[in-house]
């Protein structure tokens, strides 16, 4: 059984701190089909609309009928590990910093044999479940863990290789002047999180739910507004070192397309925090945390982005604000390339219209601040990269996964959506 | 639905000599290229056939470590002009499987004198950069696990045969110990120091249940012989070796979950009628030995023993070279080492020496007739290619 995880010590600054490598990383361009379910965690197969076989690994024809007509599809996750391996020597400069390590053939019930990492709570020769999830060079992997939760399994040293579990970390969120990063702050000291760093931007300005974050341990408030690249190089000189998750919640967003304004003033403020805000924390945190993407049991592990989901397409009613969102979006994609291979995934989570003050206008369903945290966090736990909360966000990745051309057709005669 | 085809039967052999064993010493590590160690091969292989390169109209090549050329760039490197050319991309398959091409290619008169050579170079990051590139399937599904390589590959394949058959480490070790003994006496083995049961038990474990004296060393080297007419062999003086049967046979049994059998057990039938004999007049075996199981699983499913029962045979036979089972007479690859493609030539070759009398270690007693067998490739979970011949000594 997987021994509870021991809240790691201090750092010992004389000891040499384990240099990120990445796992293996090519792949074939059809195997990215797997990778991308997995960044959402999900576990899916090739599957033959001809005959209903199941394949795997991916290929480009059916192997039992020769079919092209071959899609990728949620699978039934049930298999037996039929072989197992405890890896000693390896050629890969990952794994030697890991070894020993297991990995195992599962026969899965929908007739295929797949090769994975195992679970330490897996018996010989037991049934297992498998997980998909993005390892630290950003590819998908497949994870055998054992068909029943067991206690502490979280706490798994392979398992902890694909996940981002706040518990013992020290988390920096970037605003906490809003209910957003305050429901995040308590999220993440209920998950387990060390440190909650909080950032608070203009702290002579009263704000509410201060008393509710000065009554949380764990957090420590610390000085940070992202339009200020002193105060975000600050911050970064203060606490950069030891924060193993960033959750930027910061966000300028108001009501209204392009006509409806005049001038650039406040669409310059949405980008100044949604954009800039975004690329000075990235500047000032990431290359550290990209450093400490191996450094023991409370390595850096995730950054975090919540986005609009009209980031992927324009909606009207916040058109000009979701431009901005598109530019976070755009510069997170390029923030995933340059972690790659350091173990800190980048997390983002396309949100539908919160329910907040700005949004008095945008018919429900919203989706409040804890909706947020509750998503954010069980992504964090279970070492998910794209997840989308509300059921506004689910309907427009669907439609969007589905044909961005004509969502973007139809977004544009609907007013509401934004 | 009877298969459409296979209603004839094959041809034989008739009037193929096999002949010139070459086998070039192998090398730890190499800074030379492959084609340096296939041009010394051939060299070799011609010197001692009395053969200019202007003879050869047929030439076969296998290697791992050719990139970016193939046969046809090693034509131009080599100064050859063949009329027949073959590339046999099958790793610890490719000697058999080259041999039964040539033999073919010259039945049929499409070439006169074929070269067969395998040679792969070493150098001290090849073993590394071969892995992380092997196949597509290893990339996309076995190599991100653990990067363990074929290690990693076999031990699975020997923790299912483990288990389904109740085979012991100390089964294996019989086969590593057997194999130590007979390279003691092979002077290219690279392994010289004895190897006792003990020390085999007690190895440096490297991906369970296989240890350090499961595995085979890389190694650079080459190895070579010559496929031609039994006539052309005769005026050449060549002391020629027959063959009497050959089968060949990829991707078999793919429904099965894990290999606990090879493409052998769908061929071997006919491999042994086509022949005219059963197992037990073969004299030697010479099995593709990248780990022990793979022997065991070519002991059972060549005929030699029934499924399941290899571990009885090793334990009822001895496996020297002047044993009861004489097997791997050289040392196989886990005492000689192993030379990339070359591996798979190494008892394709040493079984010519043994039936032409050749032998540069011990010589098995009255070698009449030998039995060769080859194994390639995982590409994903399991070797896909498998190959055996059957072969006679004694002038045509």
């Amino acid at each position: 059984m997987t021994r509870p995880l021991q809240k790691p010590p201090k750092k010992n600054p004389q000891i040499r701190t384990t240099a990120p490598a990445p796992p293996p990383t090519p792949r074939s361009r059809r195997a990215h089909g797997f990778s991308a379910a997995a960044a959402e965690g999900r576990f899916v197969l090739q599957h033959c609309s001809a005959c209903g076989a199941f394949i795997y690994p991916a290929r480009e024809a059916c192997p039992t009928c020769l079919s092209m007509e071959i899609v990728w599809r949620e699978a039934p996750p049930g298999g037996q590990l039929i072989a197992e391996t405890t890896i000693r020597a390896s050629t890969n400069t990952y794994f030697r910093e890991r070894l020993p390590w297991r990995v195992g053939s599962v026969r899965m019930d929908c007739g295929v044999t797949i090769q994975a990492h195992v679970h330490g709570d897996v018996a010989a020769q037991a049934r297992v479940r498998l997980i998909a999830r993005t390892d630290a060079s950003g590819q998908g992997v497949v994870m055998a863990l054992p068909e029943q939760d067991s206690e502490h399994m979280a706490d798994d040293r392979h398992l902890r290789e694909l996940t981002c579990d706040p518990k013992f970390r020290r988390v920096l969120i970037t605003d906490g002047r809003t209910e957003l990063g305050q429901g995040m702050a308590k999220a993440m000291v209920d998950a387990g999180a060390s440190i909650v760093f909080v950032g608070i931007a203009e702290n002579w300005l009263p704000f509410e739910g201060r008393a509710g974050l000065e009554a949380l341990a764990p957090v420590q408030m610390v000085a940070l507004d992202v339009t200020d690249t002193v105060s975000v190089t600050e911050l970064a000189g203060e606490i950069g070192g030891k924060v193993d998750i960033l959750i930027n919640t910061a966000e300028h967003a108001r009501p209204g397309a392009n006509l409806d304004r005049t001038g650039i003033a406040t669409s310059r403020d949405e980008m100044e925090t949604n954009y800039f805000g975004l690329l000075r924390l990235v500047q000032a945190f990431a290359p550290a945390m990209k450093a400490r993407g191996a450094d023991g049991d409370n390595r850096a592990s995730a950054w975090v982005n919540i986005l609009s989901v009209y980031a992927l397409s324009n909606g009207l009613a916040f058109g000009a604000a979701n431009a901005s969102h598109a530019a976070a979006l755009s510069l997170a994609q390029c923030l995933r390339a340059e972690l790659c291979g350091s173990g800190v995934k980048v997390v983002n989570a396309l949100v539908g219209p919160k329910d907040e003050v700005w949004r008095q206008l945008t018919p429900p369903p919203k989706v409040t601040a804890g909706q947020i945290a509750t998503s954010v966090t069980e992504a964090l736990r279970q070492g998910i990269e794209d997840l989308v909360v509300g059921p506004v966000a689910e309907d427009v990745i669907k439609r969007w996964k589905q044909d961005p051309s004509a969502l973007a057709r139809e977004m544009m005669h609907s007013r509401d959506e934004g | 639905m009877k298969a459409p085809g296979r209603t004839a039967a094959r041809l034989g052999y008739d009037g193929v000599a096999v002949a010139v064993p070459v086998t070039v010493p192998y090398e730890r590590h190499s800074t030379e290229s492959a084609h340096w160690w296939i041009a010394r091969a051939l060299g070799t292989l011609l010197r001692e056939a009395g053969l200019r390169p202007v003879d050869v109209d047929g030439f076969c090549a296998a290697s791992f470590s050719l990139f970016p050329d193939t046969a046809v760039g090693l034509t131009q490197h080599l100064g050859l002009s063949p009329r027949w050319l073959d590339h046999i991309p099958m790793g610890g398959a490719s000697g058999v499987v080259a041999l039964r091409r040539a033999a073919r290619a010259v039945q049929s008169g499409d070439a006169d004198i074929v070269a067969c050579v395998a040679g792969d170079t070493n150098h001290v990051d090849s073993f590394r950069r071969l892995l992380s590139s092997f196949s597509r399937f290893a990339q996309d599904a076995s190599y991100p696990y653990g990067a363990g390589g074929p290690n990693a590959s076999f031990a699975l394949l020997t923790d299912a045969y483990m288990r389904a058959y109740g085979a012991t480490r100390e089964d294996f070790g019989k086969i590593c110990v057997a194999q130590r003994a007979n390279a003691l006496a092979f002077p290219h083995a690279l392994m010289k120091k004895p190897l006792t049961l003990d020390a085999y038990m007690a190895a440096r474990p490297v991906a369970d249940p296989i240890a350090l004296f499961d595995c085979v060393m890389p190694c650079a080297g080459a190895e070579a012989f010559l496929v031609t007419r039994t006539d052309i062999a005769r005026d050449l003086g060549l002391a020629a070796v027959r063959v009497l049967s050959t089968i060949e046979r990829h991707n078999a049994f793919p429904d099965d979950p894990i290999q606990l059998r090879g493409g052998w057990v769908l061929d071997r039938d006919e491999m042994w009628s086509m022949a005219g004999i059963a197992p037990d007049r073969a004299d030697f075996l010479q099995t593709y030995d990248d780990y022990p199981v793979i022997c065991m699983m070519q002991f059972e499913d060549l005929g030699f023993c029934a499924k399941g029962e290899a571990p009885d045979f090793v334990r009822a036979n001895t496996l020297q070279t002047h044993g009861s089972f004489p097997h791997n007479t050289s040392g196989g690859q886990l005492s000689v080492g192993q030379a990339g493609a070359a591996g798979g030539f190494l008892g394709l070759v040493e079984a010519l020496r043994q039936l032409t009398g050749q032998a540069l270690g011990g010589q098995v007693d009255r070698a009449e007739i030998g039995v060769v067998s080859g194994f390639g490739m995982i590409n994903y979970d399991r070797g896909l290619c498998s190959a055996a011949a059957v072969l006679a000594g004694g002038a045509p």
